[in-house]
């Protein structure tokens, strides 16, 4: 039995993959790699297939002993990497051994870092997934984050080679960039009628912080006001000039429960409510807010659904030039 | 000086709950492993212990205070 045992899980360590798609109507959030596009870069690195689960680790890395030969490869967050003490490098194929230790010393840059293992952690699947959606317990390792002692099963790395040598890396251009002000590309829309030409001009110019409260279910904003058209609300919405009736809530829409703190929806948030959403961050750019930290600060760029589909290809593109450069 | 660092961001706080004593007051002395302060952060508190034992000089931040990760929480004489 191939195992992973974590000697200590860091902060907030999950199983995590590609999501839980398709129940959405059930009010089941997708869950998944906050950070799709490291978390991808990271299986490739292996030669996992890019939807295998891997280690979502947010604020500090934790400390994981192999049992067996495996590939390893730590993309994400800037973070120095250690195997058996001895410093090794990020983006790049690692090879370890059993009894070989990885460890993290303080982020440096971003906020999550991501660890895939060769053959995947073979947790159970929970509706066609192993990510891990801790608010009710399910998926992943025994559906929460990881604990001391926890060891994780891990799946048979593919046969027939064609994996990546020890040393094979992802090109300093094809890795995120952190920034001062993360930009996050935003379709205005949705519920957007409903701020005055103040508001939304307050919403796009102003560099907004991310507070104590930003995980996996939202980041939470401050540093503006937005102001709502005055209106009568309709029979069914809350008194709040944020509320509408109902709504349904894509990932990464916009809320701003009394018009002060913008929260954006991210990967395990609610499905629905009644507040109006006032646009939504374009999906390749969940991958730069999963990024940015308690602190740090992010700015709303606007863009249409033609610059959201550019950016979901571009970030496509990307990818299958990690994989390409890997086969090579 | 040596210093303890913040491992993570978010709001600090020198005592486990409003009311109570620090966890080590300014002047005190403290073990290996022991909780220095609390670190709320993705809604959860968080305790930041020491590596090593020694003495806490002096609070480098108050209760309430916005940290980023890695900032110096607290001076301290190494034992």
């Amino acid at each position: 039995m191939s195992e992973l045992i974590v000697h200590s899980p860091g902060l907030y360590t999950t199983v995590q993959d590609t999501g839980r798609d398709g129940h959405y109507d059930i009010g089941m959030p997708p869950s998944g790699a906050m950070d799709q596009y490291s978390y991808r870069a990271a299986n490739l690195l292996v030669g996992n297939p890019e939807d295998a689960a891997a280690l979502e680790a947010t604020y500090i890395g934790p400390r994981l002993e192999f049992t067996d030969d495996r590939l390893v490869a730590v993309t994400g967050a800037d973070a120095p990497v250690s195997r058996n003490g001895e410093p090794v490098p990020a983006w790049q194929t690692l090879a370890v051994r059993a009894g070989d230790v990885l460890s993290f010393e303080m982020i440096t840059a971003g906020a999550r870092i991501y660890i895939a293992v060769g053959g995947g952690v073979d947790v159970p699947e929970y509706l066609g997934s192993r990510s891990t959606y801790t608010l009710t317990g399910l998926g992943g390792h025994q559906g929460r984050k990881l604990a001391e002692g926890d060891r994780l099963p891990l799946g048979e790395a593919a046969a027939g080679g064609g994996a990546p040598r020890e040393g094979a890396a992802v090109a300093d251009a094809l890795r995120p960039a952190f920034w001062e002000v993360t930009p996050v590309r935003t379709v205005v829309g949705l519920c957007s009628y409903r701020l005055t030409e103040g508001g939304t001009r307050s919403f796009l110019d102003t560099t907004w912080k991310v507070t104590k409260d930003a995980d996996r279910v939202g980041y939470r904003l401050r540093g503006g006001t937005l102001d709502f058209i005055e209106r009568q609300q309709p029979f069914g919405a809350g008194s709040d000039p944020a509320n509408v009736v109902d709504l349904g809530y894509p990932v990464g829409s916009i809320q701003v429960p009394g018009g002060d703190e913008p929260i954006v929806l991210l990967n395990d948030a609610v499905t629905g409510g009644g507040y109006a959403t006032i646009g939504t961050v374009v999906s390749a750019d969940r991958d730069r807010i999963a990024q940015a930290k308690t602190g740090d600060q992010v700015s709303f760029e606007p863009v249409d659904l033609d610059g959201a589909l550019a950016a979901r290809r571009d970030r496509r593109q990307r990818l299958d030039r990690v994989r390409d450069a890997l086969r090579s | 000086m040596a210093t303890i660092k913040a491992t993570m961001p978010g709001v600090f706080y020198r005592r486990p709950s409003p009311e109570a004593e620090p966890y080590v007051k300014e002047g005190g002395g403290f073990a290996a492993g022991q909780t220095i302060a609390l670190i709320e952060v993705m809604k959860t508190f968080n305790e930041v212990r020491a590596d090593t034992s020694g003495t806490l000089v002096r609070f480098l931040l108050e209760d309430g205070d916005e940290v980023a990760m890695g900032q110096d929480i607290v001076e301290v004489d190494a034992a």
